[in-house]
């Protein structure tokens, strides 16, 4: 019963997440970056110090980071430019075939990271390699904020 | 009578011109003035990562940053700055350039022809670099590789063409001022602040500017719109960034992270890759500095949700 009752659970939670993946991408993206900067804190307060280094926490990190690569290049559709004070570049429907070739080079690094991960030294190195893809792609496709 | 007035008008003409042109006359400091000076190329390196000039003079979409081949385009409210060549190509760089041309290029915003420089180059900040900073720089961009290659003229519209005019603007904007310490500050802020307002140029971006395009001096750091006209630059003063801890500033100058875990984006992702090669104690500075900055709102901008 409560197996049924889980699955029924992710089962709606996973077509909330596509009814409002089509329905406002925008909100649908924003979403998505925002859970990608919550997983990149703690993995962030691992590295300085400020929580101790936990495997599990340090791979949900990469896994998020591979979840959020194969969903957010599908939430940038013609119809969704901008509003919602979203903070998307022009250059996304401009360079198509690169931006998403750069979400592919997340999902490729955070796959090796996850692989490569077995403690704090490991963890600091493969962190630090990912998140560099963030940096990179914010640069040319997120316009800057006030 | 007419002949008599004609005559006053061509004399006032002539004593304008004369004016202007005496005002306008670009500064120079020649080779005499330098004293003698051992390069040391580590710390040029220091100033070619802080000053920055990998940002606007690498040529774009090339991983190699030490190719100064320039070619971007720097849109501004006045037009489109193409930005020079300053490898160390003798024809087409600064290769053949005399140290003391550099220093006056750098520090007095005067191109070796003796016209003036548009202010898109930064001299406004770096005419508050030290001397030896400067010629220690010029050392180090002459190990830098060659490239070929002239860059296409600015474009801009009339009366912006005519750099004599620039003369007056830097009458204006272009105090000459060396850095000043505050004496009542630590050894650790005044380093911050030089690297911060000299090479840094961080004012540059991060402050409004008026319609002259000068720096709103009572507004600096307090962020403004960008100078391509895509978006805004933030304020930088504790207004906004009150919540910052200095370790976050290092942190953010170390990796672009910022408190909340954002990645910057946009052309402070550059800025990163010049802080990221500077020592930790320079980004300690700068933070110390940027985190003792009186809090100063822009007009017309809404407080940051929270304070």
């Amino acid at each position: 019963m409560i197996v049924r009752l889980a699955l029924a659970a992710a089962v709606v939670a996973a077509v909330a997440t596509t009814v409002v993946a089509q329905s406002d991408p925008i909100a649908a993206r924003k979403a998505i970056m925002k859970t990608t900067g919550q997983q990149t804190a703690i993995g962030a307060k691992m590295i300085k110090g400020e929580e101790p280094f936990d495997l599990n926490k340090a791979k949900a990190i990469f896994a998020e980071y591979q979840d959020a690569a194969a969903k957010m290049p599908g939430l940038f559709p013609d119809s969704a430019k901008s509003g919602g004070e979203s903070t998307a570049s022009p250059k996304i429907w401009e360079s198509t075939a690169d931006f998403k070739a750069r979400f592919a080079k997340l999902s490729d690094d955070a796959k090796a990271a996850s692989a490569s991960v077995k403690d704090l030294d490991s963890f600091k190195a493969a962190f630090g390699n990912v998140t560099k893809n963030c940096g990179g792609c914010h640069e040319t496709y997120r316009i800057k904020k006030s | 009578m007419l002949r008599k007035i004609v005559l006053a008008a061509i004399a006032a003409a002539v004593l304008g011109l004369g004016l202007f042109w005496v005002l306008t006359i670009p500064a120079r400091v020649t080779a005499g003035e330098l004293p003698p000076h051992t390069a040391n190329l580590d710390n040029g390196k220091v100033m070619f990562a802080i000053g920055g000039c990998a940002s606007c003079h690498a040529t774009p979409n090339q991983e190699d940053r030490t190719k100064l081949g320039g070619g971007l385009g720097l849109r501004s409210p006045f037009g489109i700055f193409h930005v020079p060549n300053i490898s160390s190509d003798a024809k087409d760089g600064i290769g053949a350039w005399s140290e003391a041309d550099f220093v006056t290029a750098v520090m007095k915003g005067t191109a070796p022809d003796g016209s003036h420089y548009y202010p898109a180059f930064p001299y406004t900040s770096y005419q508050r670099m030290k001397l030896d900073d400067v010629r220690d720089l010029f050392a180090f961009l002459k190990t830098l590789p060659a490239v070929a290659g002239r860059i296409r003229d600015h474009e801009l519209p009339f009366p912006f063409t005519i750099r004599r005019g620039l003369g007056l603007w830097k009458l204006l904007y272009l105090d000459g001022q060396p850095f000043k310490p505050d004496p009542s500050q630590s050894e650790a802020w005044n380093r911050g602040a030089y690297l911060v307002n000299a090479p840094g140029h961080c004012a540059e971006c991060h402050s409004p500017r008026n319609a002259f395009g000068a720096i709103i001096a009572e507004q600096r750091f307090a962020g403004g719109p960008a100078p391509d006209g895509q978006g805004g630059v933030p304020n930088i003063t504790q207004a906004k960034l009150k919540g910052w801890s200095p370790a976050d500033f290092v942190e953010f100058l170390a990796s672009g992270m910022t408190p909340d875990a954002d990645f910057i984006g946009g052309s402070m992702t550059d800025v990163i890759r010049n802080t990221a090669q500077l020592s930790k104690p320079d980004r300690e500075a700068m933070a110390h500095y940027l985190k003792s900055l009186p809090p100063v709102e822009r007009p017309g901008q809404k407080k940051p949700a929270g304070g």
